[in-house]
């Protein structure tokens, strides 16, 4: 199954194993046909329709805030809907470094946004801690606190870069599970057994 | 002049006499017809609103706006409603959980009720009784009900102060709403909307009243912005002070709902302004001018309605994407100042124009 | 200033004043301190009205404070540096509080003390600054331990607090601690930030409100409070320099200059003409990009979001010259130790010189857009109004500054690079509203665009970077260095015991007075107008909470 975005040719994507691994575990468990056909419809509106939470905590930010001017334009694919309250977001951009105080805050944004709900983490910073890993004040990677969707790397990332991260997450989007099937409450319940010290 | 009437009278003379159903039931199926109709509309139109105000404010903006899902983006807001539709609805711990579950949908029963009297072509009209534009203005003020109590409900400080302002703003600026449609009705001679647009045979009311009916439609369209809690006037849901205003706390379809009733009241707003100043469904006539007025003749009604309503919100569109927000003191200012002594010396006005015949 | 010191000697023979590399350092007992402040404060020549900064130090025997200052009187913008040691009582140190002289000092203090420890007696604030409230031990203490299980990254909510602890001494000497509310029980406290849209980041202020009217406001800081003071000490000088591009990420090139320069100083290296030009301009293009940016953001906080779409454009444009030389949009990382990475772009005369032919035009129709729309006179006039003397108190700098009639340009003041050479105007508005600040960073565009202009045909040939030592050693000794970003005065205090790794290196970022005014001018506005002078203000958060 090739998992692709208009204008994108399926072999430019840069992991295509993963997304077929994905796809495999669809297939793999089976599905009714109409349930199958409704859940590539609802998949075909969620991964058209991703609006950010306006959330930037430094340099990162300011590139997000490029990606929505003239030149980058993310309102062609639709994501430019930035909300600010986070019950109406769909996906966050961790854009900048997360420190420890920070931490409870970004914690609380991340629990109050709706289900189907998903994370980038965008920039060094917030992938690993970046420039500031040895400090004494800085969470050394975000996928400690949240579950990750899709890692952005850059110091800051591009605009191109951020496009390509929110594009790889609606192509991930394309391969879930609606009706059957593990979901991501199911997943997320996983993370925490695995990350014991989040719950 | 195309007549729907013809339509609408073949389908009740079918049900009542053809099929020889009672006449509670020829009732009962129309409205459940027209029920479904108006579902439809409001659905299709309030999509097509979204799309059509972020393809603006792109072109506003040097950009492109949605371009990706469908040709031109055209299914762009259809990919928005699925998703809304299936999105979490998040419970709240410490609300008022029926008030807070009621007030999105008094906010798009408001809307609704609101589509009952807007003439969308000849004789393409849910009721045309003889308080037609009463009705319409009583019906949407129930809106701000249902945002005090979103605000109120939710438990949540900036949902308060956004309810307040809302309530505030929608108190004051009803008044200009009112006063101007009354000007209008002053000219018309009658508050029924069949009649109002009959009126407008000859000519538009922003032409035959001159003056008055172009201060009027001013106020009105300035006020009207103000109604849909629309920038410059977006102060209960300021999203740089108060993040969403009066539905922070709102996810899934009932922010869905918040979403569409205002994109609907957009429309409302613009169906009210064209209904009283620009002759609603009324192609352009010009009094002398027999051959002109026979080809606009031939433009059918909804179009002539439909394109006037999307002129009217192109310029607030246009309003909210070139002002910047304005103070809530400021706000009240406006509109208690200012457009409310304009107004009442503008229906004076109308009154004394009216009386010495100088209408055009 | 001579005069003063003479005075000073005479006034407190206890007091001891060096004066080495034209820099005056007067050394008093924590005693004494603050009648020396009152003293340097009311001057009547030279009153030292401005409170540059209070440096913390460490040095392993002792703890202290060394306080920069600066008399807005003095046309040549010295600066006068006091050390104060503190006095260990009842087990803490302590120094006497000079909070009721400079309004700005409540906050230093607060950081000093959340760095160090170091109680100030007297400071009516006493709660730490970044870091949160339960955080064990003091940081940029040497001793500090920094065991991520002593302060582990928890999930678990900040515990708050309304209250702080105040130290009071008496007549008698005794100090008393005394515990002091925030916020009355009746009070309706908003919570504006973190995230918030109009914070422009991480910041978060408890908001007293009655009604729509703003009562109190108390400012948080440290949501993004990396400890970049403390990373600096572990690094070779070098390898600091990359910091200065993460603090206010819009004045990178020019805080990158400030520390290169300081380096250079305190290394002795000279570099060439042309290395500096380079600087100089990438300096007056960030400072471009940057009001550009902030004209964006600024309408978009008001409502109008179609002006960021506009200002953006410029700032592409400017980016793409950067990207072209630097080989980033941000974060260039571009000015090193001796001059510059790399020599300009080949296009770079030709690209500069396109850009300055459409700011003209441009800024035309900002003020067409904006400026001139009633609806924003409404807004920004008269509202959160900063006296001249508020303007000091505060140390509030840079256009903000300038905004409410004080010179305090670095650039004109304490001339550095080639500055002294250069044809531009001082921007300098009486208002004091964010009408006022909003112009003056309009104005300071085509300033820079004239600075950009002369120099533009003259980027004299030679070479961009001259030869450095690969290990890069400076003397022993202390330097203070303040140079202008592009929102205000921006501070460099280098304390180097002779290796490869500054002992402390104390930034003093302008974005941090900036936010701390805001309550100050906010009481009594409405919420609205919170997000107007906040807006206004223009600060950056990574840029004060470092």
């Amino acid at each position: 199954m090739e998992v692709t975005t208009k204008h994108m040719p399926y072999d430019a994507w840069q992991d295509n194993e993963y997304i077929e691994k994905l796809a495999q575990e669809l297939r793999d468990s089976g599905t009714n046909i109409i349930v199958g056909s409704l859940d590539k419809l609802i998949n075909w509106g969620r991964s058209n329709s991703i609006w950010p939470l306006t959330f930037a905590t430094s340099c990162c930010g300011i590139e997000f805030v490029s990606l929505g001017a003239a030149r980058f334009d993310m309102a062609r694919f639709g994501w430019e809907v930035a909300r600010s309250s986070p019950r109406q977001a769909d996906f966050m951009m961790v854009a900048g470094t997360i420190v420890n105080r920070m931490v409870p805050v970004f914690r609380r944004l991340y629990d109050q946004l709706a289900e189907p709900k998903y994370v980038i983490a965008c920039g060094s910073c917030a992938i690993s801690g970046g420039p500031f890993r040895k400090s004494y004040h800085v969470a050394k990677g975000i996928e400690d606190i949240v579950p990750v969707d899709v890692f952005v790397p850059g110091c800051p990332p591009r605009p191109e870069a951020m496009i390509y991260g929110i594009m790889q997450l609606s192509r991930k989007m394309k391969v879930e599970r609606f009706f059957g099937g593990v979901n991501r409450q199911e997943r997320r319940i996983k993370f925490y057994k695995e990350h014991p010290e989040c719950e | 002049m195309q007549d729907f009437s013809v339509i609408t009278d073949w389908i009740h003379t079918f049900l009542l006499d053809t099929l020889g159903c009672p006449s509670w039931l020829t009732v009962t199926i129309e409205c459940l017809l027209i029920g479904v109709g108006l579902l439809l509309v409001y659905a299709v139109l309030a999509l097509f609103y979204i799309l059509y105000e972020r393809k603006i404010c792109a072109w506003f903006q040097c950009r492109l706006g949605p371009n990706r899902v469908g040709p031109w983006g055209l299914m762009q807001s259809i990919a928005d409603m699925f998703k809304i539709l299936i999105k979490e609805l998040i419970h709240l711990k410490n609300i008022d959980k029926f008030l807070f579950a009621l007030a999105p949908y008094l906010v798009i029963i408001a809307s609704m009720l609101a589509f009952a009297v807007l003439p969308w072509a000849n004789g393409l009209q849910v009721i045309d009784f003889n308080i037609g534009i009463f009705f319409l203005l009583a019906v949407s003020s129930i809106g701000v009900l249902g945002i005090l109590l979103a605000g109120w409900s939710s438990n949540n400080k900036f949902t308060l102060i956004g309810a307040l302002r809302s309530g505030s703003q929608m108190v004051s600026y009803e008044l200009s709403v009112g006063l101007s449609v009354l000007t209008m009705v002053c000219l018309a001679g009658s508050m029924s909307v069949g009649d109002i647009i009959a009126a407008q045979e000859r000519l538009w009311f922003i032409f035959s009243g001159h003056i008055p009916a172009i201060i009027a439609f001013i106020v009105f369209l300035i006020a009207g912005t103000a109604e849909t809690n629309r920038g410059p006037f977006d102060l209960p849901e300021a999203e740089s002070e108060l993040t969403a205003g009066y539905h922070t706390e709102y996810s899934g379809i009932h922010f869905g709902f918040f979403y569409l009733a205002e994109y609907l009241n957009l429309f409302i707003i613009s169906g009210v302004a064209s209904l009283m100043f620009l002759g609603g469904w009324m192609p352009l006539h010009i009094p002398g001018w027999e051959g002109f007025n026979d080809v606009m003749n031939v433009i059918p009604g909804l179009v002539w309605f439909l394109a006037k309503c999307f002129f009217i919100s192109f310029i607030i569109i246009w309003f909210k994407w070139t002002f910047p927000r304005i103070r809530i003191d400021q706000m009240l200012k406006l509109e208690w100042k200012y457009l409310l002594p304009i107004n009442l010396f503008n229906l004076v006005l109308m009154a004394i124009i009216i009386v010495n015949g100088w209408v055009l | 200033m001579a005069n003063l010191l003479e005075n000073i000697a005479k006034e407190f023979p206890t007091a001891t004043i060096e004066n080495a590399e034209g820099k005056t350092t007067i050394t008093v007992d924590d005693k004494e301190w603050h009648s020396l402040a009152v003293r340097l404060r009311n001057d009547s020549q030279t009153p030292m009205d401005y409170l540059v900064t209070i440096v913390g130090m460490d040095w392993s025997e002792s703890l202290g404070c060394i306080y920069e200052l600066m008399s807005s009187a003095d046309p040549e913008g010295k600066i006068l540096a006091v050390k104060v040691l503190a006095v260990e009582r009842d087990g803490k140190p302590m120094i006497h509080s000079v909070a009721d002289l400079w309004d700005i000092a409540v906050y230093y203090e607060r950081e000093v003390y959340d760095f160090f420890g170091i109680i100030f007696i007297g400071n009516p604030d006493m709660r730490r600054l970044f870091l949160s409230i339960d955080w064990k031990g003091y940081p940029l203490r040497k001793n500090y331990d920094d065991n991520p299980i002593l302060n582990p990254v928890s999930i678990e909510n900040e515990r708050q607090s309304d209250f702080t602890d105040v130290w009071m001494e008496d007549a008698n000497g005794n100090v008393s601690k005394t515990t002091r509310r925030i916020f009355q029980p009746e009070d309706f406290v908003v919570n504006i930030g973190p995230q918030h849209p109009a914070t422009h980041g991480v910041l978060r202020f408890r908001t007293a409100v009655n009604g729509e009217e703003i009562k109190k406001i108390d400012v948080y800081m440290g949501y993004i409070h990396r400890g970049i003071e403390k990373l600096c000490e572990d690094l070779t000088y070098p390898q600091t320099l990359h910091f200065m591009d993460r603090m206010d990420y819009f004045s990178a090139h020019n805080y990158h200059h400030a520390l290169c320069m300081l380096y250079e100083k305190a290394a002795g290296i000279e570099i060439s003409r042309r290395a500096q030009v380079i600087r100089v301009m990438m300096d007056e293009l960030s400072r471009i990009a940057s009001h550009c940016l902030f004209i964006g953001t600024y309408c978009m906080d008001l409502g109008a979001t179609t002006m960021l779409f506009y200002t953006l454009r410029v700032r592409e444009q400017i980016l793409d010259i950067m990207e072209k030389t630097c080989g980033a949009r941000m974060t260039f990382n571009y000015d090193c130790i001796g001059g510059v990475m790399q020599d300009l772009a080949p296009d770079f005369v030709e690209d500069v010189k396109a850009l300055l032919a459409v700011i003209p035009a441009n800024i035309k129709e900002y003020n067409k857009l904006f400026t001139g729309n009633i609806i924003t006179k409404n807004r920004l006039k008269n509202v959160g109004v900063l006296s001249n003397a508020d303007a000091k108190s505060w140390g509030v700098t840079g256009p903000s500054g300038r905004a409410s009639g004080w010179a305090c340009d670095m650039r004109k003041l304490r001339p550095y690079s080639i500055y002294s050479e250069l044809d531009f105007e001082e921007v300098i508005a009486e208002e004091g509203d964010s009408m006022a600040r909003f112009n003056v960073r309009m104005r300071e565009i085509e300033e820079s665009a004239k600075i950009l202009e002369q120099l533009v045909d003259n980027i004299p040939d030679g070479e961009y970077c001259v030869k450095v030592p690969k290990v890069l050693k400076l003397p022993k000794g202390s330097w203070f260095q303040l140079t202008e970003g592009c929102r205000g005065a921006f501070g460099l205090y280098l304390e180097s015991d002779g290796t490869t790794k500054p002992y402390r290196l104390k930034i003093a970022p302008p974005c941090l007075n900036l936010a701390a005014v805001v309550d100050h001018i906010t009481a009594g506005q409405k919420i609205a107008d919170l997000i107007t002078i906040g807006g206004s203000m223009d600060y950056i958060v990574p840029d004060m909470d470092r």
